[in-house]
């Protein structure tokens, strides 16, 4: 009983320490990386309960691709924080009073909060015993919900045309790669011996072969 | 053979089987034979939108689901779906010029065309809030993308990014709200919720507004219209022919049939917020129109406001207001497609026209186009005996019936404030100097422009088989 509560308190501890990391860093890439570690200890977190599948959709689709597109954007975005970052101090006292007057109104709220007790065995199925949650959702997916999978991926084909459209562009005068014509060639066709005279060096006529 | 999967009968979803794949099919041919292939692609797509309809009415009569119910094709499906296909149809028709330009040359403005149509189509015959957000955002994912479709326009390109963001905020929205009644039903098919939601309980009314507010900005009705204006006059006028048309039925369709069938027991709730949306888009309609100098930013008031009177049948909650809606929907598309292919058609010197003062003196350059384009603006306008007349009678007498006096006296009155800018374009037309004659008008606009004024002259000599329709149609929701 000891070992799941240490682990919750690991997970939940690193993941608020390095959330709160994500906004105080002053390195947008250390930002970014403190995002990655907040998700992987969120997902550690889902395997304490028992939503193993969740877990590992967070680790695949966050961290591997939502966080790593991240860390590009901003690599090659020249963003300049430092200018974010002006005037801070002068809005702070602004900033302390809305937070403080929401966070009070929030607390009243939420004290006044009472939940149905029983509430989540009414609104749950039932969790069927020896069938695990990946199972679970692959028994449904495919059959009961086939059509809502099969719109959802007629959605990414829109998404996928509507990127392409949107972006490729065919320019003319673009050298592109070409693999046959690469293993085509041959030593006499790549190269050519020029007797260079001594003092003159290549003229402009012989260096012109060598750009085409 | 049995035509099932997973235990589902896959007989009412034919005719989106067959969209879906021959879309996918075109799609191929397109991306393997390369640009040039437009042309063929826009005409095969024509031809796979036609089939699509034929299926649609070939299909066993009567109330078909499947999916567990979260698809369903009955009456009120079979005539939106046939109306938003002919609206698809027609767009691709009017897109041809737009398309035969050698720098906007892009087969997959068709082929989204007909994955918007198909998202429309599961939208009609949606039966839960799932497939509702799914066909939601695979019409508004492809629209999105032809806004901007002409991308070397700045404004086009503005029109689709401002499109898209706020778009999104919609379906944030929509989808907070369908969270919200799902969690107070326990369900989110119409059927259950109908069930569930007899009376209204605070988080339940509180789903519904953010449901309807996101159902709203896709039919553009105030306070969600601000992105019209500007998307219709950035689009590529073909683009902006197909926001006014097949769209709006797709959405004003999953309306009905959302507050129909899953909220008829808190009928009092939604009908005032539907009152409300349709007086203040009636009279923002009326108003804002009158200063616009651009006839694309017109026809988005007038869209706005044409919405708002179509919910002044909705409002009233009874299966002559849904039928009244239904005839107005059929009445509003063939008004504006046939407009829209005039717009297309005001050609100078090979580049378009959009401003009110390019349309002076028309009816002595071109009488024909002038004499069916004021037509419409009368039929638009709601002056007897036209088409335009009928669809507003229909929905004010509903609302009458359903004792909705102010409802409908302020949409008779704001009717009237709105007749000022669709007769002001008629004199310009008919009383104004002329300018110099328009280009040959292309065979297909001027086919669409007949069509449709036809449509709306002739409409009161035989509005019969519409009007049982719709009635037929109206009926299954209840």
């Amino acid at each position: 009983m000891i070992l799941p509560a240490l682990f919750f308190y690991l997970f939940a501890g690193v993941c608020v320490a390095s959330a709160v990391m994500v906004i105080a860093s002053r390195n947008p890439v250390h930002s970014v990386l403190y995002l990655i570690l907040a998700f992987v200890n969120a997902s550690g977190l889902f395997v304490l309960m028992g939503a193993e599948f969740l877990a590992m959709i967070l680790i695949v689709v966050y961290v591997g691709a939502v966080a790593v597109l991240f860390l590009f954007v901003i690599m090659m975005l020249d963003v300049d924080f430092v200018e974010l970052r002006e005037g801070f101090i002068e809005y702070l006292p602004v900033g302390v009073v809305v937070g403080g007057i929401f966070l009070f109104e929030l607390m009243m709220t939420v004290g006044a909060w009472v939940i149905k007790p029983g509430v989540t065995k009414a609104i749950t199925a039932a969790i069927p015993a020896n069938v695990s949650n990946t199972e679970a959702l692959g028994l449904v997916l495919y059959t009961k919900y086939i059509h809502y999978f099969q719109l959802a991926g007629l959605v990414l084909l829109v998404a996928m045309i509507g990127a392409i459209v949107l972006t490729l562009r065919h320019k003319a005068n673009v050298k592109r790669q070409s693999i046959p014509v690469q293993n085509a060639r041959t030593p006499e066709l790549a190269m050519s011996v020029r007797k260079v005279t001594s003092g003159q060096g290549l003229q402009d006529a012989d260096a012109a072969e060598w750009v085409q | 053979m049995s035509f099932e999967t997973a235990g589902y009968q896959l007989t009412p979803v034919l005719p989106e089987l067959v969209l879906a794949v021959g879309s996918m099919a075109l799609l191929m041919l397109g991306a393997y034979r390369g640009q040039g292939t437009t042309k063929a692609v826009t005409t095969l797509a024509v031809v796979l939108l036609i089939a699509t309809g034929v299926i649609e009415l070939l299909l066993p009569a009567g109330k078909l689901t499947t999916f567990g119910g979260s698809f369903i094709v009955d009456d009120f499906a079979r005539f939106l779906k046939i109306l938003a296909l002919i609206g698809s149809v027609v767009t691709l028709i009017l897109s041809a010029e737009f398309l035969s330009d050698p720098s906007r040359r892009i087969f997959e403005y068709s082929i989204l065309v007909l994955l918007s149509t198909l998202g429309m189509m599961v939208l009609i015959s949606a039966g839960d809030l799932i497939s509702l957000y799914l066909g939601l955002e695979l019409m508004s994912l492809a629209l999105y993308v032809v806004a901007s479709s002409h991308r070397d326009n700045a404004k086009s390109t503005e029109a689709g990014l401002k499109y898209f963001v706020l778009g999104a905020l919609s379906s944030g929205m929509l989808l907070y709200g369908a969270s919200l009644i799902y969690g107070f039903t326990g369900t989110v098919s119409f059927a259950g919720i109908a069930a569930a939601a007899n009376e209204p309980s605070i988080g339940l009314v509180f789903g519904l507004v953010f449901l309807l507010a996101g159902l709203c900005f896709k039919i553009s009705v105030v306070p969600f219209h601000m992105w019209t204006p500007d998307v219709y006059e950035g689009a590529p006028t073909p683009v902006t022919a197909f926001f006014a048309s097949a769209p709006k039925v797709a959405a004003l369709a999953v309306l009905t049939r959302a507050t129909l069938t899953a909220f008829p027991g808190i009928l009092s709730q939604w009908q005032q917020i539907l009152v409300f949306v349709a007086i203040a888009s009636m009279a923002l309609g009326a108003f804002a129109a009158i200063g616009q100098q651009n006839i694309k930013r017109l026809m988005a008031y007038s869209s706005i406001g044409h919405m708002g009177f179509a919910l002044v049948g909705l409002a009233a909650g009874t299966p002559e207001g849904a039928q009244g809606v239904l005839v107005y929907i059929v009445i509003y598309v063939t008004m504006t497609l046939g407009s829209f292919a005039v717009i297309l058609a005001m050609k100078r010197g090979g580049q378009n026209f959009e401003n009110i003062g390019d349309f002076a003196g028309l009816s002595r350059t071109n009488p024909t186009l002038a004499f069916f384009f004021a037509m419409l603006l009368f039929s638009l306008a709601g002056v007897p005996p036209l088409a335009g007349f009928f669809a507003k009678w229909y929905v004010f007498a509903a609302a009458i019936k359903a004792n909705l006096f102010t409802l409908a006296v302020i949409g008779v009155l704001s009717s009237v404030v709105g007749a000022y800018y669709y007769l002001a374009i008629i004199k310009v037309m008919y009383f104004d100097e002329p300018l110099t004659k328009l280009d040959p008008v292309r065979v297909e606009l001027g086919a669409v422009v007949t069509i449709a004024g036809l449509f709306n002259i002739l409409f009161f000599a035989y509005p019969g088989p519409l009007v049982s329709m719709a009635s037929a149609a109206a009926k299954s929701l209840f």
